[in-house]
C-alpha cells in the first residue's frame, strides 16, 4: 500500500497543475474573450482536472483489491500504468480544449460518476457484511456440524478442541432478555405516546418529549454500567435473593429491566408518529357520538394504528435482540437453558464479542463459530426489519 | 325510573372512573420513564463524580546522588538505568521522615508506610528528575498520588471496617492518613491526570486516566467525518436529486433504510474480516475504528441529508435551471447552500452516535490495555495506525477489573463521554436554532 503513496500524490499534483493549465490555455483559445467559449474557462479547468484524477483513483482502488486476492504487491510496473493514465487524461483534455468544447457537461458527468461510485458505497457494505460472514460461516461448517450447531442444546467451548457449539442455549438467553425488554418498553411506551399526544397540554409535552429523548441519545455502554453498578445489585438484594431465585446480580431480569429502558423513547416515538397519523376526522366522529377520550382511544385509535404500533414493536423487537453491551455487562456469560429470570444466562452478542476478543485463531471452531452466530443474528434482525418496514410504510399509506 | 341531568348515573361514573385511570396510566408511564432517566443520572453521577478529585500527599524528597545518579555525570541516559524500583526508597524514607516530624507515633512497618504512595508515584519523580538532571542533589517537595485505598478512604469509599478485611491497606494505615491530612500533608485536589494520564496496571487505579482514549476517539472522530460527510452527501445528493426511478434505486433505498437498523456488532464481524484479516490494517487502530464508525454512521447521514435537500422548495431549483444553470449547478450552487445547516446538525448527530459506540470497537481489538500515546501519522503504521483505546471501550475495560476504585474510574469515564455528547447536541440544537429556515 505505501509504494502507491507517491504516485498518488503525483497524480494529485498533475491534477493541481492542469487545472491552471486548462483554465489559462481554455482562455487563450478564447482570445482573451471568455464570451466566445461555450464552456466558462473554470469548467475546462474542472474538466481537466477530474478527468487526471479519477481514472487512476479508480484504477488505484482496483489494484488494491486485485493485490489482496492475490497476495502480490503493487510493483513500478503499476505505478507506470497510473502515471501513464494520469498524463494520458490530463492531455487529452487538454488538446480537447476549444471554443465549441462543452466542458461542463464533461465536468459533470465525471461528477455524477463519483456521485454514484458513493451511493454504491452503502450497496457495497451489505455485500460486505453478507460476504464477510457468509465465508467464515462456511468454513465453520467445514469443521462442525451444522445440525448440531442448530440443534445442540449444550454451549460449551473448549478450546482445546471437542466444543459443543449449540446456538438454543445463546438463543434462548437472547429472545429471553429480548421478551423481559419489550414486556417493560412497549406499555411504558405506548402509554407514555398516547398520554403525550392526546391528553398532555404544551407545557408537560415541552418537557416530557425531550427527556424521553434523552434517553434515547445515551450511549448503551451508559445502560450497561448502570446495569452493572446499580439494578444488578438492587435486584439482587431486593428480589432475587429475599425470595430465594439466586445470587446473581447479572441476570436476565437486570439486563431486560434496563434495556426496556433504553427501547422506551424507540417505542414511544414510533408509536407518537403513528397515533399522529390517525385522521382527526376518525377522533371526532367518535368524540361526536359521546365516547369519553379514552374510550376513543381505545375503541378507535389504536386499532386503526394498530398495523404500525405492531410494527414499532417488531423493530424494538429488533434492537433487543442485537443490543450488545447492556448484555455484556448486565446479562452474564454462562449459557443457560432455565426459566428463572434472576439467574444469569448469556446471549449471541454476548458470545460473539467473547470468542473475537482475546487471543483469536481463525482456524478453530471456536473463533469461526462467532461467524455463524453473526450471521444468524443478522438474518433474524433483517427479517424482522424488512417485515416491520414494510408494515410501517403500508400503514402510513392507507390515510394519505 | 326519574333520572336527574345533574347526577350521573351509575353507568357514566363508570365511564368516567376508567377515563380517569386510562389518563392516569399515561401519567404515570411518563412518569415512570423521566424517573429511569433521573436515576440513570443520578447513579452515574454520585458514582463518577469523586474520580475528578485525587488525592496527594505533598512530601520534601532528597534526590541523593548516590541514589539516582551513580556514576555523578548527570547524563540522562546514564541515569535512566536507575528504574523505579530505585526511586520506591527515597519515597519510603520521604514519608517515614514527614510522620516523624509530625510527631506522629505508629505501629507499621516503614513499608507499610511506603505503601502509602501509589506505586505510579515512583515513576512521576523519575520523569522529573531525568526530565532535570540538576535536581539531583536537592531536596524537592512532590506532590505524589496516594495509593488507590488511600484515596478510596477520603472519597469515603474505604472504611475503617473494610480495611480492618482488606490485604492491602490497614485501619492504622488509614489512622495516619487522616492525621497526616489534618496536618495539610495529604490533600485532596482536582484531577488533571484523570483526563491526560493513559490507562494504569490493575494495581494502580489512582494513577489510571482517559488520556489515550480521548486522544485515539478524537482520532476515530476525524476519520469518520472526513469520510462519512462527503460519502453520505454526496449519496445523498445522487439519490434525492439525479437517481431515476427504477429498481436499482429502490434497492439501494430500502438497503439503506435496512444498514441504519442492523445490530452494530455485526458491523465489528466486517471491520475484523475485511479491514483487518482481509485488507491487514493494524489492529487496535484508530483508522479501522473510524472507518467501521463511518459504515455505521453513514445511515443516519444519508437519511437526515435527504431530509434537508427535500425541504428546500423546488422554486429554487426551477429559478437556477431558468437563468441557464446545468441541474449540477442547480445543486451544487443553491440547493446544497440551502440545505447545509440540516446537513451539519445531521451530521453532529450522527458523529455523536458514533462517539458512544462500544460493540463493534471491541472486536477490532480496541480492549487492549494501550499506555503509549497514539501518534496521528508515524511511516511505519501510517495514517492513524497506531494502536489505541476509545471512550466507551476504556469504560468497558474498566468494568471488567476487580477493584472497586475502578468503578469511580469507569463512572467519571462515562461522565466524561455524557459531557461531549452533550456539547456535540447542544452544538446541533443551537445551529438548527439559528439557521433553519421555514419556507
Amino acid at each position: 500500500m505505501q509504494s502507491l503513496t507517491t504516485p498518488l500524490l503525483l497524480i494529485f499534483a498533475l491534477a493541481v497543475i492542469g487545472y491552471f493549465l486548462a483554465k489559462s490555455r481554455a482562455l487563450k483559445v478564447a482570445g482573451g474573450d471568455v464570451r466566445a467559449l461555450v464552456s466558462l474557462p473554470n469548467q475546462h479547468a474542472l474538466n481537466t482536472a477530474l478527468s487526471t484524477a479519477v481514472p487512476p483513483a479508480a484504477a488505484v482502488l482496483l489494484f488494491a483489491l486485485y493485490a489482496r486476492l492475490s497476495e502480490g504487491e503493487p510493483n513500478w510496473l503499476f505505478s507506470l500504468v497510473i502515471l501513464g493514465l494520469g498524463v494520458t487524461g490530463c492531455a487529452l483534455s487538454l488538446i480537447g480544449i476549444k471554443t465549441e468544447t462543452r466542458a461542463r457537461t464533461y465536468a459533470e458527468r465525471w461528477i455524477l460518476g463519483l456521485l454514484i461510485f458513493a451511493s454504491s458505497i452503502a450497496i457495497m457494505t451489505t455485500v460486505g457484511i453478507v460476504f464477510s460472514m457468509l465465508f467464515e460461516t462456511f468454513n465453520f461448517f467445514g469443521q462442525y456440524d451444522w445440525r448440531d450447531f442448530f440443534f445442540s442444546l449444550t454451549w460449551s467451548p473448549n478450546f482445546r478442541g471437542d466444543s459443543d457449539l449449540g446456538i438454543i442455549p445463546l438463543l434462548w438467553g437472547t429472545l429471553y432478555v429480548s421478551f423481559i425488554a419489550l414486556l417493560f418498553a412497549v406499555p411504558i411506551g405506548l402509554f407514555a405516546a398516547i398520554y403525550l399526544s392526546e391528553y398532555a397540554g404544551p407545557r408537560l409535552r415541552s418537557v416530557a418529549k425531550p427527556a424521553i429523548e434523552v434517553l434515547a441519545g445515551i450511549p448503551t455502554i451508559v445502560y450497561g454500567l448502570f446495569a452493572l453498578i446499580t439494578v444488578g445489585p438492587l435486584l439482587r438484594d431486593y428480589f432475587a435473593e429475599p425470595m430465594g431465585f439466586g445470587q446473581s446480580a447479572s441476570s436476565v431480569m437486570t439486563a431486560g429491566l434496563v434495556m426496556g429502558i433504553m427501547l422506551i423513547p424507540f417505542v414511544s416515538s414510533l408509536s407518537d408518529d403513528i397515533i399522529n397519523a390517525v385522521p382527526q376526522a376518525m377522533r371526532d366522529g367518535s368524540l361526536g357520538l359521546g365516547a369519553t377520550p379514552s374510550e376513543t382511544i381505545r375503541q378507535v385509535v389504536i386499532p386503526a394504528a394498530l398495523p404500525g404500533i405492531v410494527g414499532a414493536v417488531l423493530l424494538a423487537a429488533s434492537r433487543a435482540i442485537g443490543e450488545t453491551m447492556i448484555v455484556v455487562l448486565g446479562a452474564g456469560a454462562a449459557a443457560r437453558l432455565s426459566l428463572n429470570p434472576f439467574e444469569a444466562m448469556t446471549t449471541v452478542t454476548v458470545k460473539i464479542v467473547s470468542q473475537l476478543t482475546g487471543d483469536t485463531d481463525f482456524a478453530s471452531p471456536e473463533t469461526l463459530v462467532a461467524f455463524a452466530l453473526g450471521l444468524t443474528l443478522f438474518v433474524i434482525t433483517l427479517g424482522l426489519n424488512v417485515f416491520a418496514l414494510y408494515i410501517v410504510r403500508k400503514y402510513r399509506e392507507q390515510y394519505e | 325510573m326519574k333520572t336527574s341531568l345533574l347526577a350521573s348515573d351509575a353507568r357514566t361514573k363508570k365511564r368516567n372512573a376508567a377515563e380517569a385511570r386510562f389518563k392516569a396510566y399515561g401519567l404515570s408511564a411518563i412518569v415512570v420513564a423521566m424517573l429511569a432517566l433521573a436515576i440513570l443520572l443520578t447513579s452515574v453521577l454520585t458514582n463518577g463524580l469523586s474520580s475528578f478529585q485525587q488525592t496527594f500527599i505533598s512530601l520534601p524528597i532528597e534526590l541523593a546522588e548516590e541514589r539516582v545518579d551513580k556514576q555523578g555525570n548527570r547524563d540522562p541516559a546514564e541515569m535512566a538505568r536507575t528504574t523505579t524500583i530505585g526511586y520506591a526508597p527515597l519515597l519510603r524514607a520521604a514519608i517515614v521522615a514527614e510522620v516523624e516530624r509530625q510527631g506522629l507515633t505508629t505501629e507499621l512497618s516503614d513499608k507499610d508506610l511506603g505503601d502509602m504512595i501509589s506505586k505510579e508515584a515512583a515513576a512521576t519523580v523519575r520523569n522529573r528528575v531525568l526530565a532535570n538532571p540538576d535536581l539531583v542533589g536537592e531536596t524537592i517537595t512532590f506532590d505524589l498520588l496516594a495509593a488507590g485505598r488511600i484515596d478510596g478512604y477520603f472519597k469515603g469509599r474505604v472504611t475503617l471496617e473494610t480495611a480492618a478485611l482488606d490485604g492491602n491497606t490497614s485501619p492504622e494505615a488509614l489512622m495516619v492518613a487522616q492525621a497526616l491530612a489534618d496536618a495539610g500533608v495529604i490533600e485532596t485536589k482536582f484531577n488533571w491526570n484523570f483526563f491526560t494520564a493513559p490507562d494504569a496496571s490493575v494495581q494502580r487505579p489512582e494513577a489510571a486516566g482517559l488520556g489515550v482514549a480521548i486522544l485515539g476517539s478524537l482520532y476515530m472522530m476525524l476519520v469518520v467525518l472526513f469520510l462519512a460527510l462527503p460519502i453520505g452527501v454526496a449519496s445523498s445528493i445522487y439519490l434525492e436529486e439525479f437517481a431515476p426511478k427504477n429498481r436499482i434505486t429502490d434497492i439501494i433505498e430500502v438497503n439503506i433504510s435496512n444498514l441504519a437498523a442492523v445490530p452494530s456488532i455485526v458491523y465489528g464481524i466486517l471491520g475484523l474480516a475485511i479491514f483487518i484479516n482481509f485488507m491487514e490494517f493494524n489492529q487496535s487502530s484508530p483508522l479501522v475504528g473510524g472507518l467501521v464508525l463511518t459504515l455505521m454512521t453513514l445511515p443516519t447521514i444519508i437519511i437526515s441529508t435527504r431530509a434537508a435537500l427535500k425541504s428546500v422548495p423546488p422554486s429554487i431549483r426551477d429559478a437556477a435551471l431558468g437563468v441557464g444553470a446545468s441541474k449540477m449547478q442547480s445543486v451544487f450552487h443553491h440547493v446544497l447552500p440551502l440545505a447545509a445547516p440540516g446537513i451539519l446538525t445531521g451530521t453532529i448527530i450522527g458523529l455523536a452516535q458514533a462517539l458512544g459506540e462500544t460493540a463493534p470497537l471491541l472486536l477490532i481489538g480496541m480492549v487492549a490495555f494501550v499506555r503509549e500515546y497514539p501518534a496521528a501519522y508515524t511511516p511505519e503504521a501510517g495514517l492513524f495506525g497506531e494502536a489505541s483505546t476509545a471512550l466507551p471501550v476504556q469504560v468497558y475495560n474498566w468494568t471488567q477489573r476487580s477493584d472497586p476504585a475502578f468503578v469511580e474510574r469507569a463512572s467519571g469515564a462515562i461522565i466524561t463521554l455524557l459531557v461531549f455528547l452533550l456539547i456535540m447536541n447542544a452544538v446541533a440544537i443551537y445551529l438548527r436554532r439559528r439557521f433553519e429556515r421555514r419556507w
